[in-house]
């Protein structure tokens, strides 16, 4: 049980890196990546957000959305019924919703933390890392315990991803580029190395 | 009286400019995320074009309808829910008609819904402009997408396979043939590399875009 749950985790962080084996959340993720502190917390924000949404998205999923999932209601007209239709429309509807309450409650309880997130937090709800997380849960068919630790370590894989980025891309401010390559095409080619080199994990047994 | 003022954009302008002039994916970085997972084979980027240039069009040419009537403060969620809608749409027409490219494109199709091209289309042109003009919009920004997507969809296949379209163009060395295939075209680094180099040809081709982001 701790075994598949420890691999699970780091098959999440390193071989199947949301940012760079799926590539999701490459919108910000080349756009937010200039300096390190931005980064980071841009990174934590993903990381609580994926933690709260893939969970309470597998409760929706198998509870509610799955065939048969109304089953344990014990009504009759609700026996069998297959929802998943309505998967992405609830999914997204969740991860709004979550990101709305998320920022509510930090504005309330912890305002620094709320004002260091600042503009990242309603980013989020169009970051597909984020959705994305959610829609491999469904496909993996996870168990609600299953799916808070891919949340967590799914999002703690982009997070790391996404500051070593800003890293290099802090360094790469002194270095002589050609001028058509300069900004985003010189930022592409160097993902693509980062990518190459976690592609080295691929295979690691846990 | 002030959109009196401003020049009605050509249609021509709008259908074609977002192709190579303003492309989305190379100058305005949105939708890059399904750009790179879908290439591998030159079949699923051709669907998936097909399926995003859809969902852009008819999004914004409903989101433009409805303009007037959508109250600033939840114009956010009345797109995504348009949005949602158009790409459930698309998800099941897949997997009724073509299951096993359905598959494979697993949840890529879903994430159409946060490829931030829907979204700032829907926001940035669709909400100012009438229904036809923000349908050309949005058929001229999906070519704009689907025009790297099948350039990168077909070089990954040609070099990465030997085959486009599952035709063999190449005969593979292991087949008796003489081409040795380049397994990098088939990872995911080498889609970020093909991007790389064809921003820095369309800069260097056309150097007023350069240093823009």
């Amino acid at each position: 049980m701790l075994e598949h749950h420890l691999s699970l985790f780091f098959t999440a962080i390193f071989e199947e890196n949301l940012a760079l084996a799926f590539f999701l959340g490459m919108c910000t993720f080349l756009a937010v990546s200039k300096d390190v502190n931005t980064a980071m917390g841009l990174g934590v924000a993903v990381i609580v957000i994926q933690t709260i949404t893939v969970p309470v998205n597998c409760v929706i999923y198998q509870y509610l959305l799955k065939e048969n999932a109304l089953n344990w209601t014990g009504i009759s007209a609700l026996q069998g019924t297959d929802l998943q239709f309505l998967g992405l429309i609830s999914y997204i509807g969740t991860i709004a919703a979550m990101v709305q309450i998320l920022e509510m409650a930090l504005d309330r309880f912890f305002p620094p933390l709320y004002h260091a997130l600042g503009i990242f937090l309603p980013l989020i709800t169009v970051n597909c890392a984020i959705l994305g997380g959610t829609l491999f849960m469904v496909e993996r068919d996870y168990t609600p315990l299953e799916a808070l630790n891919f949340g967590f370590s799914g999002g703690l894989g982009w997070a790391m991803a996404i500051a070593a980025l800003a890293g290099i891309r802090e360094k790469l401010k002194y270095s002589d580029v050609p001028d058509g390559l300069k900004g985003l095409g010189i930022t592409f080619i160097t993902v693509g190395l980062m990518a190459m080199a976690f592609m080295a994990f691929a295979g690691i047994d846990i | 009286m002030t959109d009196r003022i401003m020049a009605e954009p050509d249609k021509k302008d709008v259908l074609f400019d977002p192709v190579y002039k303003d492309n989305p994916i190379a100058l305005q970085v949105l939708g890059i995320c399904s750009a790179l997972a879908v290439t591998t084979r030159l079949d699923k980027a051709i669907v998936m074009s097909v399926a995003v240039i859809l969902v852009v069009a008819f999004s914004n040419a409903a989101v433009s309808a409805i303009r007037h009537f959508i109250p600033t403060s939840i114009r956010i969620i009345v797109q995504m829910t348009i949005i949602s809608s158009l790409v459930i749409v698309v998800d099941l027409f897949l997997q009724a008609f073509l299951p096993r490219i359905a598959d494979e494109l697993s949840v890529f199709v879903g994430l159409i819904i946060t490829n931030c091209i829907v979204m700032g289309r829907a926001e940035g042109f669709a909400m100012k402009n009438g229904p036809l003009l923000s349908f050309l919009d949005g058929i001229g920004n999906g070519l704009g997408y689907a025009a790297i997507l099948l350039i990168v969809g077909f070089s990954r296949e040609l070099l990465g396979s030997g085959t486009v379209l599952g035709f063999t163009i190449l005969p593979l060395a292991s087949e008796g043939g003489w081409y040795v295939r380049n397994g990098l075209m088939l990872t995911p680094p080498s889609a970020f590399f093909l991007i790389g180099i064809l921003i820095w040809a369309l800069r260097t081709w056309k150097p007023e875009q350069v240093g823009k982001s």
